[in-house]
């Protein structure tokens, strides 16, 4: 693409009059290619940000259908969507919401073998997955590519984010090395969530995302940001990367991928 | 006793504290939790080994993995 059209210099005119964005960022927005791993709370409001602010291609994963006890809080679902599948859902919405997006759904679980292959294409990844297999899974992989990961994740009134730029700093695995034992992990089911905690996280992470397709700003990265919608509390702690770590210390361990046991199984 | 810092919060300890032995002492489980020494995440298999000194700080965070 090489110039905008009249409708889109109307569309992203709040963008192309910001310095730090501009015609040339949005361009870079109109280019980028964001693959998100999961279309439910967190998913939903950082897809419908990032299809707003027109990055050009969403991949977007999940092998999920739409239940009504999601609709509290996974905003791209209606109730007209009820027992349909949450990527072709996520399509659906984003593609009604900018014409200029391209969204691929994935409704495949993501596993050690297919991973690599559908993820390989896309500049950045956004981690909005519910399980702890698939945020390790995603982890690695991303490691092992070399791509940016916006981590993100939620429980009960609490959430926590930070990027991992491999090589520039920790991956998921130097501040939680293992996943915890399957059995004490309590499932989303049990839990519960505060319905608008993953828009506030999920937010965020689309802000990271945008903030590393226009290479502006300060990212969380080497830091994890908490958040406690009770207290009403922000906290960052800073987090090194793990000389030991088993995937990008300096003698790794792990050298392919793993498929954890599944311990968050939310099957209606 | 000596004096540590945790999330934020300031704590007494005896000294030769180890981080395992504090967790206990504040009924958590380990296997659920990071936690940092004065900036530096502690290996889980370190836990045990590693004892407390006077005015360290420890940040201790809980797993989290919805979505």
């Amino acid at each position: 693409m090489s110039e905008f059209t009249d409708e889109q210099i109307k569309r992203y005119s709040r963008h192309i009059i910001l310095p730090e964005v501009g015609g040339k960022g949005q361009k870079k927005l109109l280019k980028a290619k964001v693959f998100l791993v999961g279309a439910g709370g967190l998913g939903s409001p950082a897809a419908y940000y990032l299809a707003a602010v027109g990055v050009g291609k969403i991949g977007i994963a999940d092998m999920d259908t739409v239940d009504l006890s999601n609709l509290q809080r996974q905003i791209l679902h209606s109730n007209k969507d009820l027992d349909y599948s949450k990527a072709l859902s996520a399509k659906e919405t984003l593609e009604d919401l900018n014409p200029d997006v391209e969204v691929v759904p994935y409704t495949e679980r993501l596993i050690s073998e297919n991973i690599i292959d559908i993820i390989k294409d896309y500049d950045v990844v956004l981690d909005g997955s519910d399980n702890f297999p698939t945020r390790y899974l995603v982890n690695d992989a991303c490691v092992l590519l070399g791509k940016p990961l916006s981590h993100g994740s939620i429980f009960r009134f609490e959430g926590q984010a930070t990027t991992i730029v491999p090589g520039k700093g920790p991956c998921y695995r130097c501040i939680f090395e293992t996943p915890p034992p399957p059995d004490l992990v309590p499932s989303c089911q049990e839990a519960g969530v505060l319905g608008v905690l993953p828009g506030v996280i999920g937010v965020i992470q689309a802000t990271e995302v945008i903030k590393l397709i226009l290479g502006k700003g300060d990212l969380l990265i080497g830091e994890l940001l908490l958040y406690d919608s009770l207290k009403m509390d922000f906290k960052k702690l800073n987090v090194r990367r793990n000389p030991e770590c088993p995937i990008c210390g300096e003698n790794p361990t792990i050298k392919e991928l793993i498929d954890y046991e599944e311990f968050c199984q939310v099957h209606f | 006793m000596i004096q540590i810092n945790v999330n934020g919060e300031k704590k007494e300890c005896p000294a030769g504290t180890s981080v395992s032995e504090l967790l206990e002492s504040l009924d958590i489980d380990k296997r659920y939790v990071a936690v940092e020494v004065n900036l530096k995440v502690v290996p889980r298999t370190q836990l045990s080994e590693k004892k407390l000194q006077e005015n360290d700080s420890l940040e201790i965070v809980t797993f989290v993995g919805g979505g």
